[in-house]
């Protein structure tokens, strides 16, 4: 679905060419700018910026534009957050305001504890 | 919804415009199928069928009435539904490469999702939304919507977001079918009746006495008149059939042509012409008195005038029943060969009522018979009496409204003489009721048959004794005499007997008529010698007469002689009188 860039906005953050880490790649679903859709994309954002920096990859795919793009990731909740890489594939739906339940989501919280 | 509620409070302003689902049979129990541009619900148990509903509803609209259909579900995956239904003979990918179908299959895997926070499911709007707009869909089935009950947490969310979805699709015009599980205690176990207020279907699927039978039942209709009653239906190789109720009304065309019964012996006693076209015959009789030859005469009949005939046998295969007539001499095979009989035979058992009632419907759809034979009945009665009355009044009715003359034969137990109750209640059904039974007498059985009644016709009163052999059947006239009914030997004897006595008299009548022959010469020739006598007599008497004469001139002359010699003096007086006398003589 990379190759659909065209179509989504990429947010992706540096990778700082750290090859020990693996890069985490996610796309986060809405569908046009509504409050939950921003509000999702925001503490997405943050938990990025906190947790992952410079080990993941963002792409916001607005279905509103490209609906075709539902059908691959099994999307029926707005907004949904889907983990594609390292697999396996998770999904966090809603507009990611818990912090900590988006961390299991994501299976970060171990990282962490193991840091 | 509220504009739906005025439109129904005046029902005639808005009429429910309703889309053909092309499910046989469907659409005439619901006057024109599901409500157009709206949501109906299919409801019911495991294995009910109504996923088969849903998408023979798709399949049909984009085939048959050229409405494009999404066909979106949520427990099988596109492949796994189109090998399902690839056994119905739908073709869901082909039909999607021509652009008449979509498959939108919507995995829902609760393990792998998390919620955090607010969403709603506009995702699964804007794939449906997507999916109607890659083809101008009509129509829309959502095969199992409440799966999406397993996947999320929030079930107030999801009730908001179901109640959105049908506004949803009303709105756009799109005729859906949604499919819902049975809950306890309720249509849907998510309570799914509640948002969809104008057409629910629930399809059940029971065992009774380890047969299947499946019923459909329309809940609820608004502003449209249905008929409640459950109603069969079959699934089978060629899809889902709703068996035509049926008609309240007995107005079916009548013929009065006849046809023969194939037993020359059977229409003789029928106004020697047979059954109306179009009529329902009944043979029922105990075991082995003779129905199921009746039957094949009956086919063969059909056959023979180059007619086509379905018959349905319960008991015997169709290689042993036609090698069991052809020792009476009926080839029914050749007919087989020539595609006019179709026979068919399987098990009573094998299914319910209905779907033998369904089977035999199909069959008539398919083979399009003149006549259509069952062979028993009372196999069918297998839960029932009162089932298989109602379901021989709609395969009659069926078969009346096509002008098919119905052949059935019913075993009955034999064991008292009167008529069974069973038939009682099918009689009225009916329209020529013939009785076989057996009579034993005389250490033998044998068999008699009578035509109980025939609506429309003065059918004989009689009895015949039913006489199976290589040549078919005859029908021959029974001993009627001295009070009783013989047959078989019995009649057989009786007919000696009256040969002998018949022989008697007919020989006491040669002898009284020699006798009389006799007595007639004896008196012929007593009248001649009394003739001959007479005739003597006669003579005689002619002689005598004239001797008589002869003596009369002789004296009268003596005196005329003897006069003139004594009148000498007296010459004058006596001269006229000696004149006369003379010329007397002369003459």
């Amino acid at each position: 679905m990379g190759a659909k860039a065209n179509t989504t906005k990429k947010v992706k953050a540096s990778a700082n060419g750290n090859a020990n880490v693996r890069l985490m790649e996610l796309r986060l679903y809405v569908a046009g700018q509504t409050p939950k859709s921003l509000a999702a994309l925001a503490n997405l954002k943050k938990i990025c910026a906190e947790h992952l920096e410079g080990r993941y990859k963002l792409y916001v795919i607005d279905l509103l534009k490209t609906p075709q793009l539902a059908q691959n990731d099994q999307i029926l909740a707005i907004p949904t957050l889907v983990r594609k890489l390292p697999e396996p594939i998770r999904k966090i739906i809603g507009d990611l305001s818990d912090q900590n339940k988006v961390l299991v989501g994501l299976n970060l919280l171990e990282t962490e504890g193991v840091k | 919804m509220r504009k739906n509620r005025n439109g129904n409070s005046s029902a005639s302003a808005e009429r429910l415009e309703k889309a053909r689902t092309g499910i046989a049979g469907f659409d005439e129990v619901t006057n024109g199928g599901v409500p157009k541009g709206r949501p109906s619900i299919v409801c019911g148990g495991p294995g009910c069928g109504k996923t088969m509903f849903a998408v023979e509803f798709l399949v049909r609209g984009a085939t048959e009435y050229n409405e494009p259909g999404v066909l979106m579900t949520f427990e099988e995956t596109s492949e796994e539904m189109t090998k399902n239904v690839a056994s119905l003979g739908f073709d869901l990918k082909g039909l999607a490469a021509r652009k008449k179908l979509v498959l939108e299959y919507v995995r829902i895997e609760p393990a792998e999702i998390h919620e955090t926070g607010e969403y709603d499911l506009e995702g699964l709007f804007i794939r449906l939304q997507h999916a109607v707009d890659r083809i101008g869909a009509k129509r829309v089935v959502l095969d199992t919507v409440e799966a999406i009950f397993s996947g999320f947490a929030n079930t107030g969310l999801l009730r908001a977001e179901i109640r959105r979805l049908f506004r949803w699709l009303k709105d756009r015009g799109l005729t859906t079918v949604v499919t819902a599980e049975k809950g306890e205690g309720s249509l849907t176990r998510y309570g799914l009746e509640e948002y969809v207020s104008d057409c629910v279907i629930f399809l059940d699927h029971r065992v009774t006495e380890q047969v299947s039978t499946r019923r459909m039942r329309v809940v609820k209709y608004r502003g449209a008149s249905h008929i409640a009653d459950e109603i069969p239906f079959l699934i089978d190789e060629r899809g889902f059939s709703v068996l035509p109720s049926s008609s309240m009304k007995l107005d079916h065309a009548v013929s009065s042509e006849r046809i023969s019964s194939g037993v020359n012996d059977l229409d003789d006693m029928l106004e020697g012409k047979g059954f109306y076209r179009g009529s329902s015959i009944l043979v029922s009789g105990t075991a082995g008195s003779g129905k199921s030859t009746l039957a094949a005469h009956f086919a063969q009949q059909t056959c023979r005038g180059g007619e086509r005939c379905l018959y349905v046998a319960f008991e015997e295969s169709a290689a042993q029943a036609m090698r069991n007539m052809r020792s009476i001499g009926i080839d029914l095979e050749k007919y087989v060969k020539k595609g006019l009989l179709r026979f068919e035979a399987w098990r009573p058992t094998q299914s319910g009522l209905e779907m033998h009632l369904l089977q035999i419907h199909k069959l008539v759809e398919q083979h399009n018979p003149a006549t259509v034979i069952i062979d028993p009945l009372t196999s069918l009665m297998v839960d029932g009496t009162n089932q298989l009355h109602a379901m021989l009044m709609r395969l009659i009715d069926f078969l009346k409204t096509r002008q098919i003359t119905s052949f059935f034969t019913a075993l009955t137990s034999g064991r008292n003489k009167e008529i069974e109750e069973t038939d009682v209640r099918i009689s009225s059904l009916i329209d020529t009721w013939i009785f076989a039974r057996d009579v034993e007498l005389n250490g033998e059985r044998n068999r008699c048959i009578y035509v109980l009644k025939s609506r429309g016709m003065a059918n004989s009163n009689q009895v015949r004794e039913f006489v199976m052999s290589k040549n078919g059947i005859r029908l021959l006239p029974v001993y009627v005499g001295s009070g009783t009914v013989l047959t078989g030997s019995a009649r057989l004897s009786q007919e000696a007997r009256e040969r002998a006595d018949n022989m008697l008299r007919q020989q006491t009548k040669e002898e009284q008529r020699r006798v009389l022959e006799g007595k007639r010469k004896a008196l012929e020739a007593q009248i001649e010698a009394m003739r001959s006598e007479f005739a003597e007599e006669e003579a005689r008497v002619a002689l005598v007469t004239q001797q008589e004469k002869q003596r009369e001139r002789d004296i009268s002359r003596d005196m005329l002689e003897m006069v003139s010699f004594r009148a000498g003096a007296r010459q004058g007086k006596a001269g006229g009188q000696n004149g006369r006398v003379g010329d007397e003589h002369g003459s």
